[in-house]
């Protein structure tokens, strides 16, 4: 079966300005992401995970400054809205097996014209619509009006204690109607319906969309905003630490259903967590994050079966596991940079064992080093190359 | 590490008798309370000389009020906490005895606490922004007057480079926003051990810290343990790291311990359903193991007034006629020291 990709991010580039000094946030992160997937995204609290979300659903704070970088959205050709909000926009098209990348300088009925750079030559290039399977919008490109429309419909996100953002003073049901309505035209008696089938979905009874988020418990308002975040039924969700605040059975039960959700609904969804275990249960490809930057991305199997990178197997030993022989574990030396001041060459450098001269002086390119394995490492701890 | 485990020296530290701790439910400042909570709820257990207690349970079961409780911050509604100490502070009466530490008052409360210490989940709240840490680290010196101020700083420098906070002299006038979270959590370590106690209570000392930062923090009690044979209560609701950390745990719900062993056996081998099924809800590090969960009904509730009968019997797969009947289920031995309260096990 042929997969097709929903996100692409390629050399993401965002700094926050503080009065301290510019705070490197996410570096140069690429990944992709396909229809249907579950992306876990792993590291430490301050490594960028949440900050490429931002990043992603432009939903940064006034301080922060976007330097670079490409984030495309990929819907069918045959989506008409979505081809329109891409014309004059950065595009990437997926036809006949074929990837093309350009402008997207015209529009019509039968055709799109795409302005593209080739070996430093531009030409246009014009195809079919009924060519093409996929097109992807550069959203970075677009402006909060273009935005709107795909945040909720196109990506929702899930943020993080996003239990503790409910109004206490509206039913829960009306909060989301609400959501709903701003996004999507739908009749009252209709959305009433979907929110209905949404708690289903999510394992809450119906009755509880006309209480109040105070006669929720933790698990069933978390529950309440994973049917938000659904509601509009969107391509991607992002859920950033859905269930960092719950007790072990409630999480356990809220990221099975999630997974269930994922599936029966073939969405794609990036997970942001500290946990390790946690994304191990999720996740069919990780992404791991260290200080700003995207140290490895491969398929979690062969990720925590042979990681590359000795932060991801740092991170990996550092977990204590209910399973398996009980070992010492081994601490990490040093802590976590301060990202004015990140540490020259590769970030991880000062604390790694296997760090010699040349990862002090330059940055490792993030390449790929076994068959979909992708790491940023001058000395990986294995590797086909 | 593991030579500490295997060592027969069992001789009991604190002994735990029928621990029990209401909090009256007001309807307004008034009013008089017509129910209670029942956080901790006729709970017995034993700490041997050097271990490592862990008290495991979901949020609201009564593990931290257990804890504040064995150091005496908050006053038990009844039972009693036997606590063998070199020297009785209320008659200063020589050899090793045990007093019981629920009735202790006044001066012999304060003695009392040289013996026992507490860290607290959070270092970004349990340290006073305005001390430095010396300040913080050498204060309970203050309190019990021991040491001249040179002296103090000495053995203050000595406790910073025993937590692995070197050079000592780097940190002793810096205040806590200098620090990280990891660092803060080694200060409230070093300012629970100033006083050479020979019981800690640690309240999910880790919790608040990042991975690659947790394992050094657990290492370093699991060496100050070796090293000065400091037994701990250790309170956790991961099982991950009370496996890690403990010698012997006890499962709480609602108030009751529900399971009590040690930490292999009962990880490797629960016998209590709730014990099942958190162990089934803990999340393994490898996506090659599919987990088979065990089902168990609701959530938790709040053991306000509750009935006579198991507290676990609303939610629990197993449930007869008789754990509705008769009351909650006593801890029974099922051999080798694993201790089980159910009617059907």
């Amino acid at each position: 079966m042929t997969t097709y990709p929903v996100l692409q991010v390629e050399h993401l580039t965002m700094h926050y300005t503080t009065r301290k000094g510019t705070v490197k946030a996410v570096e140069n992160v690429s990944f992709a992401l396909d229809k249907g997937e579950a992306l876990g995204l792993v590291g430490e609290s301050g490594c960028g995970k949440t900050s490429v979300a931002l990043t992603l659903l432009r939903l940064l704070p006034e301080n922060a400054r976007f330097l670079g970088g490409h984030a495309y959205f990929f819907r069918d050709g045959t989506d008409e809205a979505h081809a329109r909000r891409s014309v004059g926009k950065l595009v990437k098209v997926f036809s006949d097996g074929q990837e093309h990348q350009g402008r997207l300088l015209e529009l019509d009925k039968s055709a799109l014209v795409l302005d593209v750079h080739t070996n430093g030559r531009t030409q246009h290039l014009r195809l079919g619509r009924d060519q093409i399977a996929r097109l992807g919008v550069d959203l970075t490109a677009l402006s909060d009006e273009e935005m709107r429309p795909i945040r909720w419909r196109g990506i929702s996100m899930i943020f993080q204690a996003a239990m503790n953002s409910l109004n206490p003073v509206y039913k829960v049901g009306d909060q989301i109607i609400e959501a709903m309505q701003t996004h999507m035209p739908i009749s009252i008696p209709e959305a009433r319906e979907r929110v209905a089938q949404l708690f289903q979905l999510v394992g809450l009874d119906r009755q509880l969309m006309d209480r109040y988020p105070h006669e929720y418990s933790g698990g069933m308002k978390q529950r309440a905003v994973i049917a938000m975040a659904l509601a509009c039924d969107p391509d991607i969700i992002i859920a950033d630490e859905p269930t960092t605040a719950l007790d072990v059975i409630v999480q356990d039960k809220i990221l099975r259903e999630m997974r269930q959700i994922q599936k029966k609904l073939n969405m794609s969804m990036i997970y942001i967590s500290h946990d390790i275990a946690v994304i191990a249960e999720v996740a069919d490809k990780v992404g791991v994050m260290y200080a700003g930057g995207l140290v490895e991305f491969g398929p979690a199997e062969a990720i925590f079966k042979s990681p590359v990178h000795p932060y991801t197997k740092a991170l990996m030993s550092a977990f204590p596991s209910i399973k398996g022989e009980k070992v010492k574990l081994a601490a990490l030396p040093g802590e976590p940079p301060d990202l004015i001041k990140p540490p020259s060459g590769c970030r991880f450098h000062p604390r790694c064992p296997y760090a010699t001269e040349i990862c002090e002086r330059e940055v490792p390119q993030f390449v790929e080093h076994k068959p979909k394995q992708y790491a940023a490492c001058w000395n990986p701890l294995s590797s086909l190359r | 590490m593991m030579a500490i485990q295997t060592q027969t020296k069992t001789e009991t530290l604190v002994r735990v008798e029928r621990l029990r701790k209401l909090y009256p439910v007001t309807a307004g400042v008034f009013a008089r309370a017509r129910s209670f909570i029942h956080a901790v709820d006729d709970v017995s257990f034993e700490i041997n000389h050097g271990e490592i207690f862990g008290l495991i349970g979901e949020s609201g079961c009564g593990k931290t009020t257990t804890g504040k409780l064995l150091v005496r911050l908050i006053d038990p509604t009844s039972g009693h906490i036997y606590l063998r100490v070199a020297q009785d502070p209320s008659t200063d009466s020589q050899g090793e005895q045990f007093v019981d530490i629920a009735t202790l008052e006044g001066r012999t409360l304060k003695a009392f606490r040289r013996n026992a210490q507490m860290i607290f989940q959070d270092p970004y709240e349990s340290l006073n922004p305005r001390m430095t840490i010396f300040d913080i680290v050498s204060e309970p010196l203050g309190i019990h007057g021991i040491g001249t101020v040179y002296e103090r700083e000495e053995r203050v420098a000595e406790l910073l480079s025993l937590v692995g906070l070197t050079p000592p002299e780097s940190f002793l006038f810096r205040y806590p926003h200098e620090l990280s979270g990891g660092q803060r959590q080694r200060v409230a370590i070093a300012r629970a051990m100033i006083l050479n106690p020979s019981f800690i209570v640690a309240d999910e000392p880790t919790s608040m810290l990042d991975v690659s930062i947790r394992t050094g923090v657990m290492n370093l009690m699991l060496d100050l343990r070796e090293e000065f044979g400091i037994s701990y209560l250790y309170i956790t609701h991961d099982l991950a790291v009370a496996r890690y950390m403990c010698d012997r745990i006890a499962v709480m719900y609602l108030g009751k311990i529900v399971e009590l062993g040690h930490t292999e056996e009962v990880i490797q081998n629960p016998l209590h359903p709730y014990t099942r099924a958190l162990i089934s809800a803990v999340p393994i590090p490898d996506p090659t193991v599919e987990r088979q969960p065990i089902e168990i009904k609701g959530g938790v509730s709040k053991p306000i007034d509750p009935a006579p009968r198991c507290r676990f019997y609303e939610r629990c797969p197993i449930a007869t006629d008789r754990c509705a009947r008769e009351d909650h289920p006593p801890l029974e031995d099922k051999g080798n020291g694993h201790l089980v309260a159910c009617y059907e096990i």
